[in-house]
């Protein structure tokens, strides 16, 4: 136990007098927290516009105003020639084109049909999925109001009619910033944690002090035990530290049990930290271990759920993200935090981590040689 | 200029050495496309949801099976009390539930209006708007197709895709990860091999040697452009090969256009390298300040116009932001040198920049 204590105030003194090092850990994450949480997102404004209004007609004219009008939209552009408009979606400066063609209040008197042509910039696949959804629900919202014009009170009583209720439950306003902050709170714990530790005993191999410490007695366990301990404290307490800042400047609801997101957050720490001294275990540079951990960290980042859903990923890439402790802490905070669920809820995930925890664990232990 | 020669030999040397590194450093961009390629869609497909029928009709099961024939949904269980729908929710299993309400059909036949009722679980605010507009969409349809003959003039959207028709997500992953691997292999790799140097106590021998200061940076250096280049090369090719990314516009120009971000990136390497000491720091350093940033302000994935006004200013000085669209412009839009000559200036001057402000800080002594 003496053992353990020394080599865990070995570390700490080592982090704490590393000038450098202290305002990494400390201040840059929260300062990523709060502005990168104000980054990611999705809530559409400014959708930039230019409109080729090739008919010039009442209803061509109703309609733009219609887009005019709403919050979302800008026109940026009005314009005869459709090239021109292309032109400056080329320059990136307009991301939908709308554009009426000539005789479309004639087709619609006659016909009963009118068609509106949207060319949307679709690089961002999600971004354009959104642009046409937006599009196309005020063009539906303007089709209620030509049927309202042109039908009598009769007629309209005649139409069957299916009314729709939807309500958006544990964030009824759609903040996404709410959604967003425990997920990037993880992301930043994760990788303080995870290069902490991944940089750690490489480090002393390379520059020589491991030899030091491989003839002291001290055992393969106490070994790992002392390297994870401080850099658990750490991570811990940012973990908390975030929470705050969440609440404090984003508001974050904070329904559910906060013990139990320290508790599994625990947990996760144990399997971040022993992943990264397993790393370090296997390397031989900071380099090379950098590397490992900067490739398991995107991959684990981008199949967590966090901007993507895991939902919508093709079967077997969902089998190989069970290994992924990031998703399965990342949907623990947002199910306790947002929704409250109970530990009932949350314990496949739990588990889970739980399992992956002891592996994670055990495997560096068996990893670390005392040989050099 | 022997001596010179000499030592990026013996640079290539310490690269190649490290087989491992070299190993990580092709591979992660060849792994890191097809995994993104093939798995991370922004698109909803197969979202799970409960349906809570209190009328459980011919109307109702018919509109439950429109719903779950879309291709959007798969039906996790039937609910039969409300109660159930707080226990579905919290589990985390179901993102939306469909309520009808009770004497649906009859109803509808008589007064002309039935109700229906949309929950979403907007924990996850972005996809349950887009659940809830996908079921509006598909009762609207229904509707419609109730009241054929007694619906006059409609006017229909006609949607046109430019530049990425199928929607595919890897049109947006090619130009970030490109934008990503190269910052990290110049900036990171370059910042590390240097400081690495220090900490080893080696940079004293380089020191004394009589080459000059910039001829060791130079030749640290050099050996990385090289590997930069074959990565986004990797990176252009698997894109076009495999998922079928076109390369619209100039192929020189693009490289042109690589080079110098790379020289931009090695750049910012070489002056993280002059103003630290260790190689923890250095990394930490490029890791934290660079690579979030690169990912999140860069427009890669979320929109830079969306953000507010302050962070799209703290945007325009994110490098990776530029290459992006100056990538993006060229690949996939065909544009010629005329459109991107503002992007191109931008990061010429933020090479300038970076190197001047290294030399500015270059110590020859080590203590």
């Amino acid at each position: 136990m003496r053992t353990l204590l020394f080599i865990i105030q070995k570390e700490f003194l080592q982090i704490f007098r590393n000038k450098g090092m202290l305002p990494i850990i400390f201040v840059v994450p929260i300062v990523q927290l709060l502005i990168l949480v104000n980054a990611a997102t999705f809530e559409m404004k400014n959708i930039t516009v230019s409109v080729v209004d090739l008919d010039l007609s009442t209803s061509s004219r109703k309609l733009i105003s219609k887009y005019e009008g709403s919050p979302f939209y800008q026109v940026v552009q009005t314009t005869f020639s459709y090239e021109k408009a292309l032109d400056l979606m080329q320059k990136g400066k307009v991301d939908v084109i709308i554009r009426i063609p000539n005789g479309f209040e004639r087709h619609l008197v006659k016909e009963n049909q009118g068609k509106v042509q949207f060319v949307i910039n679709a690089i961002n696949q999600s971004v354009a999925g959104l642009s046409s959804a937006y599009c196309s629900s005020i063009l539906i919202d303007f089709n209620r109001e030509l049927m309202q014009d042109w039908l009598s009170p009769a007629q309209m009583a005649g139409l069957k009619n299916i009314r729709t209720d939807y309500s958006y439950w544990y964030n009824p306003k759609l903040n996404y910033k709410t959604y967003m902050v425990p997920g990037i709170l993880v992301l930043l714990v994760t990788i303080i944690g995870l290069l902490l530790s991944g940089m750690n005993i490489v480090r002393e191999k390379e520059i020589g002090t491991i030899e030091q410490i491989n003839v002291t007695p001290i055992r393969k366990i106490q070994f790992i035990a002392g390297k994870l301990t401080p850099f658990w404290i750490i991570a811990m307490f940012e973990l908390a530290f975030g929470l705050t800042v969440g609440k404090l400047f984003f508001d974050i609801p904070l329904v559910g049990n906060l013990w139990l997101i320290f508790l599994s957050g625990g947990v996760y720490l144990f399997v971040i930290l022993s992943f990264g001294l397993l790393v370090s275990t296997i390397t031989n540079t900071q380099q090379q271990a950098m590397l490992v951990s900067f490739f398991f960290m995107v991959v684990f980042i981008l199949m967590s759920g966090l901007f993507t859903s895991i939902e919508s990923m093709p079967g077997w890439a969902q089998q190989i993200d069970r290994l992924n402790p990031l998703m399965y802490f990342i949907k623990i905070m947002r199910m306790v935090l947002l929704k409250g669920s109970t530990f009932a809820d949350i314990s496949p995930h739990f588990y889970s981590l739980v399992v992956y925890a002891i592996v994670t664990v055990s495997l560096a232990v068996r990893r670390y040689r005392k040989v050099a | 200029m022997k001596r010179f020669l000499g030592f990026v030999v013996k640079e290539f040397y310490h690269i190649f050495r490290d087989y491992r590194t070299l190993l990580i450093l092709f591979l992660l961009p060849a792994i890191q496309l097809l995994l993104f390629g093939y798995v991370i869609t922004n698109e909803i497909k197969d979202a799970r949801i409960a349906i809570l029928d209190q009328s459980k009709d011919e109307i109702t099961r018919r509109i439950s099976e429109k719903v779950l024939s879309s291709g959007y949904f798969i039906l996790d269980k039937n609910l039969s009390a409300s109660s159930e729908i707080e226990q579905v929710f919290r589990k985390g299993n179901v993102q939306l539930v469909l309520v009808f309400a009770p004497d649906f059909a009859k109803n509808l036949d008589k007064t002309g209006n039935a109700r229906v009722q949309i929950i979403g679980d907007a924990s996850d605010p972005n996809t349950a708007n887009i659940l809830v507009n996908y079921i509006q969409g598909i009762l609207s349809n229904y509707l419609v197709s109730l009241n054929a003959e007694k619906i006059p003039m409609q006017i229909t959207p006609e949607v046109r895709m430019m530049y990425n028709g199928q929607m595919k997500g890897v049109y947006m992953f090619v130009p970030g990860l490109m934008a990503m691997l190269l910052m990290l292999i110049s900036a990171l790799m370059t910042s590390l091999s240097i400081t690495r140097e220090k900490e080893l106590g080696t940079m004293e021998l380089l020191l004394v040697s009589p080459l000059k200061p910039f001829q060791i940076i130079i030749g640290k250096v050099f050996p990385y452009v090289f590997l930069a280049f074959i990565d986004a090369c990797i990176i252009i090719i698997i894109g076009n090969t495999v998922f079928g990314v076109p390369v619209v516009g100039s192929v020189a120009l693009l490289l042109f256009e690589s080079f110098l971000y790379i020289c931009m990136a090695l750049s910012l390497g070489i002056l993280i390298s002059t103003i630290t000491s260790s190689q923890q720091i250095a990394m930490m350093l490029s890791l934290v300040a660079l690579m979030l940033p690169t990912i999140l302000l860069s427009g890669f994935i979320f929109p830079v116009e969306n953000m507010p006004v302050v962070l799209q200013w703290f945007c325009k000085i994110m490098p990776p932001k530029y290459f992006i669209t100056i990538i993006k412009s060229i690949m996939l839009k065909g544009n010629g040198f005329s459109y991107i000559v503002y992007e191109t200036a931008i990061m010429t001057g933020f090479t300038a920049f970076f190197i001047l402000l290294s030399i500015k800080k270059f110590k020859v002594r080590l203590a």
